[in-house]
């Protein structure tokens, strides 16, 4: 069975994220300074051969461990549906 | 000694590395392609500074998984040295053969410049040439150097007199306005808890050669000399 993953990382939110900061600051630019706290991750997607959502799943949060995300300072989560 | 610099796509401070360990400082280089599966008998290994893989995904994150990288971090495990410089240093964190991450600068610019670090401790092969806080002039030049470890982390390099380099003022001071990029409790370079492994921002390659006008990075490498008496 084919899987298509969606994943989203995000910085952790303890950590400072420059890239956000920089944005957030750039919304008095647009005249939105109501706009506030942008913070800026990535959006992965994938698709995955499996025996079931389960295997899929595993298979999926071991990419997000070991490659797609750094734990120290990024959270991820992701959801499985079955790929078209 | 023989020194092997691994050559990962993207990487570009390979060839200085190379022109100051061997003709500099006359020592035998072997430049190691990534793709290899031997480290051809190399006594110490250098991850030099660059943009591997152009820095997708994250800096060092898909090079730590380069074929070399296994010889490399099983030459590690067993006790042999590694030094990583600026992405050679994030290649390391990514690898977990060194602990933290390095993020992007607070400032979220690139810097390029000359930067003040002080040695931290002479328990170390890098530093076997630099006294306790001396302070040494080396240029930065990152757009994610922002060493980051969490709290418990932090308290097990210091306990284990891990942290090489600390960035300081010209004087040895520590203050916000000598910490080009935010790096938490300043720190510039450590080293694992074998001392075996060794990251750092600042390029030691890039004040090294008279020429340049500044030489205070060869104390660094010329500290590597030592381990012959190791």
């Amino acid at each position: 069975m084919k899987f298509a993953a969606s994943i989203t990382i995000m910085p952790l939110k303890a950590l400072l994220d420059p890239q956000g900061k920089a944005v957030t600051n750039s919304m008095k630019n647009l005249q939105l300074p109501e706009i506030e706290n942008v913070r800026i991750g990535k959006h992965i997607t994938l698709e995955i051969t499996a025996g079931n959502k389960e295997e899929a799943r595993e298979k999926v949060d071991l990419a997000c461990k070991k490659l797609l995300a750094n734990p120290i300072m990024e959270g991820y989560e992701f959801e499985l549906t079955e790929a078209k | 000694m023989k020194f092997g610099v691994v050559v990962f796509p993207g990487s570009n401070c390979d060839r200085d590395m190379q022109y100051v360990l061997g003709t500099v400082m006359k020592q035998q280089v072997e430049m190691l392609w990534h793709k290899e599966h031997s480290l051809r008998g190399c006594d110490f290994i250098v991850l030099p500074g660059g943009f591997s893989y152009g820095d997708y995904l994250r800096s060092g994150a898909i090079a730590r998984f380069s074929p070399i990288m296994q010889e490399v971090m099983e030459f590690a495990d067993k006790g042999g040295f590694v030094l990583g410089i600026c992405n050679g240093f994030q290649i390391l964190t990514e690898a977990h053969l060194l602990p933290g991450v390095l993020m992007h600068n607070d400032s979220r610019q690139f810097i390029c410049k000359n930067i003040y670090m002080r040695a931290e401790t002479d328990e170390s092969l890098v530093t076997s040439k630099l006294n306790l806080g001396q302070v040494v002039q080396v240029p930065i030049a990152h757009g994610e150097g922002k060493f980051f470890a969490d709290d418990a982390t932090l308290l097990s390099l210091r306990e284990n007199n891990q942290v090489l380099f600390r960035y300081c003022d010209a004087a040895g001071n520590l203050s916000d306005a000598a910490n080009p990029n935010g790096a938490t409790d300043h720190i510039a370079g450590i080293c694992n808890k074998g001392r075996n492994v060794f990251g750092m921002m600042p390029h030691p390659e890039r004040a090294a050669d008279p020429v340049l006008g500044n030489t205070d990075g060869r104390l660094i490498l010329d500290s590597i000399l030592n381990m012959v008496e190791m």
